[in-house]
């Protein structure tokens, strides 16, 4: 696969990037060849995004050179480099959802005819690339229509047009499900035969294992090393990731071993034939007090719009809903806040985050909301609350006032969790709460939900991985094409039972 | 020095000061404030009056805008208001008598009112988009203007009313001391209460704000409510001062003016985090401005190139971009740098306080 002899397309050496007093990156070496696909790792914060920053000219680096093709270069920024082959697609889709597939394709490379735009062979060309990707959709149509899979393979799509020599993918199946992550790497695959450079940056271990060829190792803004992936095993790229062992990954399976599946009693929350049209098929749930309830399915399986049904997010039309035994409706957000429930969204960006507000005013928003705006909670009380989480969670920077959209995913997550936290909920629904943060985040907030169980919370757990939905559910509810097939005890579930009842096979 | 440079109201309140000085420099008198017949007299003072009704629009228009909304019928509104009161007090048997004239500000104000929760409704309940919304009532305001002043510019003479335009009280502008009441009161209920945070989030980002159990809704329709009420007292000071009601002309282009005040104030148009004191600040700034060019003489021909320009150099003064540029070229101005420095691209430096890495 991967030729030793071939100069590297990419050589990046002694590069440091600063914000005083922050020392980003420290003398990192960096090399990419043509026809390889490097994964990128380590933890939120060790430098990824940063380097992939300077490479592409976003940041200017204090130091280091960086080698294209051999020519030393210092790209003015994105444009540039792609004009030089170097093409990126971020974590977050930055796409126009309001126009078409195929104009979002073409933008800034559209065909030209008399002075206008050519769109008949805009559309072509554009159609042309998809099915180059193995995208079956209508350049015609307009993007928002799409879901966020399809748009980040569209952002993929976009890309490669032109001549493009390095490809870097920064979390690129963070909201794709297993069948769309198989189809981004055949693509993937494809351009390295085709001789195109991909730099992958990614937090599920076992796609990079899956997909790339050699890995760079970064850790608190300094190289650890390059490897090959084939020779380094799994438990040792998590240790050079984290730089300390797999104790805090495992502490979260203590914690839930030691927890008792609790009695039964009154529900906390029953739900019969709660259901909306479009959206979910009616179902029945019962949530206990203690218990981590786990949705295991696809992306679009109807796991997501069950939570938004459970929460007010969405009004269900039909079905009727319990807490403690009393009939409601959970007809908006408010009224679930009322009975104590809380929901945090998949979408971080769009409906969780307000990035423009501080860490100190997002923490108390939702306490503040339920308040009314009449009483704002006394100062004092703020200041304690919100240094008592931001201790509680390890929220990084520790301070109240940095803007949220200044901190990194996982933090902005943890700070999520702390308005909800404060809202002291009694059913907690994380919706994705791990996606697209790092292997320490991820096992600190697995942790503190088993905690929260044990201290007597009723959790619904959310995720697209797997395996941490068997980790730490009491109960898994399977879900399969906007329906709920199943719902098997956690403790002695498998990988294989579940896999099995998301793909339609086994018993329901 | 470094954070005088960075304070929000840094370069709104330096503009300030420089239209003040080349007024003392046209007119050395110009700042003199002197007691006449019992009341403060002088620029200064003929400044904070003229102020008065621009401001209240401003301050209305500023929390519109911090819920991503603006609302473009204050001009109309302030016509409306204005005719309601003058008719009344004209179709009354008695003008002079408090009563009609309570009465006339009453029904004034009252209208207002329903004006902006008709903005508000069509803005938050029906999800019209607000510059559309407000177009309607921009449009048709004149129109209900002109019903109820029949077509006709409307003089009427009234004491008690007169008061509210040209009155003092302890020798300061009526006008003035009810829109810097008014102003004081609301900056002190946002700021002290959780409205002003709760207001900031909803414009930020309001999905997230609807999940976190934030009444986005119930407050965008109070914003639009509130900016009509002040559009309305607006109406009544300016109409007070002239003490005639001109349905195609009062309050004509006010918005534009008050939506320059919010931004020569520092808040964004795309709403979100708003700054009232900046407001204030606009406000003084294009009162001020409207009085240098009387006091420059500049001829009204070229008047509005005059305050163009004035208002592109506070606004770009004001760019973050473009202080990133000054700032950068200061820098290498002062230090000749020892050894080759890496093309630097100010737009792109991140802030002290970025720490995202990785």
């Amino acid at each position: 696969m991967t030729q030793q002899t071939t100069p590297p397309v990419v050589e990046m050496t002694g590069i440091s990037v600063e914000f005083p007093p922050v020392k980003a990156l420290d003398g990192v070496d960096f090399s990419l060849r043509p026809g390889e696909i490097h994964a990128l790792m380590g933890e939120n914060g060790a430098g990824k995004s940063t380097l992939i920053k300077a490479l592409t000219g976003i940041h200017s680096p204090t130091a280091g050179t960086i080698r294209v093709d051999g020519v030393e270069r210092r790209f003015s920024g994105p444009a540039d480099a792609r004009a030089h082959g170097v093409s990126t697609v971020y974590q977050e889709v930055n796409l126009c959802e309001n126009l078409t597939v195929a104009e979002n394709i073409m933008l800034g490379a559209e065909p030209r005819v008399l002075g206008g735009l050519n769109w008949r062979a805009i559309r072509r060309q554009a159609a042309t690339h998809l099915e180059r990707m193995g995208l079956d959709i209508d350049p015609a149509s307009s993007l928002g229509s799409h879901s966020l899979a399809v748009q980040q393979l569209v952002a993929i799509c976009r890309a490669t047009v032109g001549d493009c020599k390095v490809l870097i993918l920064d979390e690129p199946t963070s909201s794709l499900d297993t069948d769309e992550v198989e189809r981004l790497f055949t693509v993937m695959r494809g351009l390295r035969a085709d001789g195109v450079a991909i730099l992958f940056v990614s937090h599920f271990l076992d796609q990079v294992y899956e997909v790339s060829d050699r890995m760079t190792v970064l850790r608190n803004g300094t190289l650890v090393g390059e490897y090959v992936t084939a020779d380094l095993p799994a438990a040792e790229l998590v240790q050079h990731m984290i730089g300390r062992s797999m104790d805090v990954l495992e502490a979260a399976e203590e914690v839930l071993e030691q927890a008792e599946r609790p009695a039964e009693t009154t529900p906390l929350l029953q739900v019969v034939g709660l259901g909306r049209k479009g959206s979910v098929q009616p179902f029945d749930l019962d949530l206990y007090e203690g218990e981590v309830v786990g949705l295991a399915g696809l992306l679009g399986s109807g796991r997501t719009e069950l939570a938004r049904l459970l929460t007010g997010a969405d009004r269900a039309d039909v079905g009727q809903a319990r807490v403690s035994g009393r009939p409601t409706r959970l007809r908006n957000p408010r009224a679930a806040m009322r009975h104590r429930i809380a929901y945090t969204s998949e979408d971080r960006k769009g409906e969780g985050v307000v990035d423009g507000l501080t860490v100190r005013e997002n923490i108390v928003l939702a306490l503040q909301a339920e308040r009314g705006w009449m009483r704002p909670l006394p100062r004092k009380q703020v200041d304690e609350l919100v240094a008592r989480y931001i201790k509680q969670l390890g929220i990084r920077p520790a301070n109240p006032e940095a803007l949220l959209r200044n901190l990194s995913g996982g933090n902005q997550q943890k700070v999520l969790l702390a308005r909800w936290l404060a809202t002291a909920p009694r059913l907690l629904v994380l919706d994705e709460p791990t996606r697209g943060i790092d292997v320490g985040a991820k096992a600190e907030i697995q942790k503190l939900v088993a905690e929260l169980a044990a201290d007597g919370m009723s959790v619904v757990f959310i995720s697209a991985e797997l395996e941490e939905v068997l980790r730490i559910s009491h109960r898994i509810a399977v879900m399969r094409d906007r329906r709920k097939v199943a719902e098997i005890d956690g403790g002695g579930a498998t990988m294989d039972q579940v896999v099995d009842l998301i793909a339609g096979g086994g018993a329901a | 020095m470094r954070d005088v440079l960075r304070h929000h109201l840094f370069w709104p309140v330096a503009a300030l000061v420089a239209l003040l000085v080349a007024n003392t420099v046209a007119r050395p008198g110009f700042l003199a404030v002197t007691v006449r017949d019992g009341h403060l007299f002088g620029a200064p003072i003929d400044i904070l009056r003229t102020t008065a009704p621009l401001l209240l629009v401003a301050l209305g228009m500023t929390l519109v805008i911090a819920t991503r909304g603006i609302d473009l019928s204050v001009g109309a509104v302030v016509a409306v208001s204005g005719a309601v009161a003058l008719s009344h007090i004209a179709s009354s048997p008695d003008p002079e008598s408090p009563v009609t004239v309570l009465t006339a500000i009453g029904l004034a104000l009252a209208l207002c009112l329903v004006l902006g929760v008709w903005n508000g409704f069509l803005v938050s309940a029906l999800g019209i988009q607000p510059i559309i919304a407000t177009l309607i009532l921009m449009t048709a305001g004149r129109g209900v203007a002109m019903l109820i002043t029949g077509g006709m510019i409307t003089t009427v003479n009234s004491a008690p009313f007169k008061v509210l335009g040209s009155g003092f009280w302890l020798g300061l502008p009526v006008a003035a001391v009810i829109a810097f009441g008014v102003f004081a009161v609301v900056a002190f209920v946002v700021r002290r209460t959780a409205l002003g945070m709760l207001l900031e989030a909803t414009g930020i980002n309001p999905a997230a704000s609807r999940l976190s159990g934030v009444r986005s809704r119930t407050l965008t329709w109070t914003v639009y409510t509130a900016s009509g009420l002040f559009a309305g007292l607006a109406g009544l000071l300016i109409s007070a001062d002239t003490m005639a009601a001109d349905a195609n002309n009062a309050g004509l282009f006010i918005e534009l003016d008050a939506i320059l005040a919010v931004v020569i104030g520092g808040t964004a148009l795309s709403g979100g985090k708003f700054n009232l004191s900046g407001t204030l600040v606009g406000a003084l700034v294009i009162a001020t401005l409207e009085r240098t060019v009387t006091v420059l003489g500049i001829s009204p021909l070229v008047t509005p190139l005059f305050m163009a320009l004035v208002v592109i150099a506070v606004t770009l003064l004001q760019s973050p971009r473009m202080r990133e540029r000054l700032t950068a070229a200061r820098r290498r101005q002062v230090m000749a740098p020892p050894e080759p420095q890496p093309a630097a691209r100010p737009d792109s430096t991140p802030d002290s306080t970025e720490v995202k890495a990785g």
